[in-house]
């Protein structure tokens, strides 16, 4: 008998198996049919088994956001000094209708439908997530609106955001838009002046003299500090704000955009000039593509920082956007309506960020083992 | 009788590709090169001359550093030479032409273009690519990795990268291929294929190839004549003339023999 017929008999630990089962070829036909038998038992304890772990998961998920939907529903609001929070009722429900929609995905694991199985496969890889985010909305609407552990007006539950949404939609909306209008404004003039800033210095001798100092003596500044003086010089708080959000991204880009240039491999104007390239092809089919890597990191710091100066002129002086809508906000005392646009202000900004990701990725295709978001 | 050693440089076009319409001859006369080191200046080639005729694979052998890849640069046009001439067909050599092309120890494709676009880079950087696509088809053929246009050089092995820029470099349809040390990082095996398939390449295209090699049996293999260097500065010491047939084969009794003068 050969020694793999014995690792299926003898009750050998389960490693021992594994290596006698796998990496022995077949010598004979009598211990090919031994090993037939092992890997069935192996199998399973070698791979994985994907469909057994959504299935708990997804009654735990639909547990979580029943939970919450029964607490906001039956749990009395404590009196808060003022009329009760709005939309308590409505959030509950809302919560008892995910519960229901989870628990009706997680007993159709075994669903035919290729929708539903797609959104089972989304739901699997996400559901942890979402049974932590049922219990933290619990946790907190217990903390405010329930107990008021946290104080009121400071503190407020999540069930009154659907009141903030509902009754300052248009304000909100118009906010937003108006930050997206001044954000991209500044954006786009910092990276389009940054990238051709960066390309010049690392490209050109005499260019680098003149403004890779002044780009190292300055660039350090942060552009909120120059925000009264530019108030000053500007016609308008909005040109202010634009040129702000430039500076802010323009100086990294340009320094990245230049670190990029002046990194290209020697070696790729050789290959490229000895088959008779111009110094065009040399800087846009050569020495751009090359540095597009780094460009694309100035841009994600650029991105970070805009943000800011974006945030901190509207506060100062914008009288519009999402920046001005907090210090209103704020003004009326009115902190639903501040938590509100923070939700907002932090999808807006991950998608904007998501959003260069997917452009990177598509630019950059050609990278292996890019950073995933 | 199979290798003579020549006291002079006095070239003649021997074997396959005689006389091929489509290949340069290089004139190196006098040639003497040097760096602007912080310590002085480093000589790098002294008094150099050498001249391969139209159609003729001429193999530099030398010790590391002795300056093989400066002359090939000079004579690729990338820089001017400190003191001598170069010529092409009896032109002065004073930049770089797609007529001369340069394949490299590292096979520096550019990593953003797909494989059919490195390839193409050469029609691209002349504006005839419109043109010619069939032209960088044709050359990855000659390759055989038509079946990779669409890859990127990340997903290359080795030998694929190697003969990628040897398909990048053949389809601008040089005059004089120049090759550093072409195939001194890839494994045995993949280099004794990529040999033979580079003295078919030169047999069937006929350009005059200038080989720096620092292996004496490749360039006994591929070569018609070997050229040695002396340490830095570079002067040539001797040169041997190879006169086997192609296809040559590794086990010819011979072998031995070429190495040495005889
Ligand atoms: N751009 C440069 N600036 C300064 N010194 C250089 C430069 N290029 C080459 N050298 C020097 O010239 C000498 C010859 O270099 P080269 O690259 O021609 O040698 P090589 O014969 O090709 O050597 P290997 O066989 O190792 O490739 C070396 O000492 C090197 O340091
Ligand atoms: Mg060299």
């Amino acid at each position: 008998m050969s020694s793999s017929a014995i690792a299926a008999t003898a009750p050998l630990p389960q490693e021992a198996k594994v290596v006698s089962g796998f990496d022995r070829k077949p010598p004979s036909a009598g211990s090919a049919a031994v090993v037939e038998i092992l890997p069935t038992a192996q199998a399973a304890s070698a791979q994985p088994r994907p469909a057994r772990r959504p299935h708990w998961l997804g009654f735990a998920a639909a547990a979580a956001w029943g939970l919450l939907a029964a607490l906001t529903l039956l749990w009395p609001n404590k009196p808060a000094g003022f009329e009760d929070w709005a939309y308590t009722a409505e959030f509950g429900t809302a919560a008892a209708a995910i519960a229901v929609t989870w628990a009706l995905l997680a007993l159709s694991t075994s669903a035919r439908f290729s929708l539903l199985a797609r959104a089972n496969a989304v739901f699997s890889r996400g559901a942890p997530w979402i049974v932590v985010s049922a219990l933290i909305l619990a946790l907190w609407e217990i903390l405010t609106a329930k107990t008021g552990a946290l104080p009121p007006p400071f503190f407020a539950p999540p069930s009154s955001l659907i009141d903030a949404y509902a009754n300052d939609y248009a304000r909100l909306a118009d906010s937003t838009y108006n930050s997206l209008k001044l954000l991209l404004e500044g954006v786009l003039w910092g990276a389009a002046v940054g990238f051709t800033v960066g390309i010049s210095i690392g490209w050109s001798r005499a260019i680098s003299y003149w403004v890779h100092p002044l780009l190292r003596f300055l660039g350090p500044l942060p552009p909120t500090a120059l925000l009264p003086i530019a108030f000053f010089f500007f016609p308008s708080s909005h040109a202010a704000s634009v040129f702000l959000i430039a500076l802010a991204t323009g100086f990294p880009v340009a320094i990245l955009t230049w670190s990029g240039v002046a990194g290209v491999n020697k070696a790729y104007y050789d290959v490229a000039r000895t088959m008779g390239a111009s110094e065009w092809f040399l800087i846009f089919r050569v020495a751009i593509p090359a540095a597009l890597p780094q460009v694309f990191v100035g841009l994600f710091m650029g991105f970070g920082s805009s943000f800011v100066v974006l945030i901190v002129a509207e506060m100062m002086g914008v009288k519009s956007g999402l920046g001005w809508y907090l210090t209103w906000a704020q003004g009326y005392a009115s902190y639903v309506n501040m938590y509100a646009a923070l939700i907002v202000m932090t999808v807006i900004f991950s998608s904007l960020i998501s959003l260069l990701f997917a452009v990177r990725d598509r630019v950059l295709v050609w990278q292996k083992g890019i950073v995933k978001w | 009788m199979v290798a003579a050693a020549v006291e002079k440089p006095r070239p003649e076009p021997i074997e396959p590709s005689t006389a091929a319409p489509g290949a340069s001859r290089i004139r190196v006369e006098g040639v003497s090169h040097g760096f602007d080191a912080p310590s002085g200046r480093l000589e790098v080639l002294e008094n150099v001359d050498l001249d391969v005729a139209p159609g003729e694979f001429v193999a530099l052998l030398g010790p590391s550093g002795c300056g093989k890849s400066t002359l090939l640069r000079l004579v690729a046009g990338l820089e001017p030479a400190a003191a001598g001439t170069i010529t092409q067909d009896g032109n002065p050599i004073t930049r770089p032409d797609p007529s001369r092309i340069v394949v490299f120890q590292d096979p520096t494709l550019f990593p953003w273009r797909t494989v059919w676009d490195n390839v193409a880079l050469g029609l691209q950087a002349q504006g005839i690519l419109k043109q010619e696509k069939t032209r960088v088809d044709a050359a990855l053929c000659k390759v055989g990795l038509e079946g990779f246009a669409r890859s990127y050089p990340h997903q290359l092995s080795g030998g694929m990268a190697q003969r990628v820029a040897l398909a990048r470099a053949l389809v601008n349809n040089p005059r004089l291929l120049i090759l550093d040390e072409p195939l001194g990082k890839l494994d045995s095996l993949t280099r004794l294929e990529m040999q033979s398939e580079l003295v078919s390449l030169w047999q069937k295209n006929g350009f005059s190839v200038l080989l720096v090699t620092h292996d004496v049996e490749e360039a006994l293999f591929l070569a018609q004549r070997v050229v040695i260097f002396s340490p830095r500065p570079a002067k040539i010491v001797t040169e041997v003339r190879i006169e086997r047939p192609y296809p040559r084969h590794r086990d010819d009794p011979c072998s031995p023999a070429c190495g040495t003068k005889c």
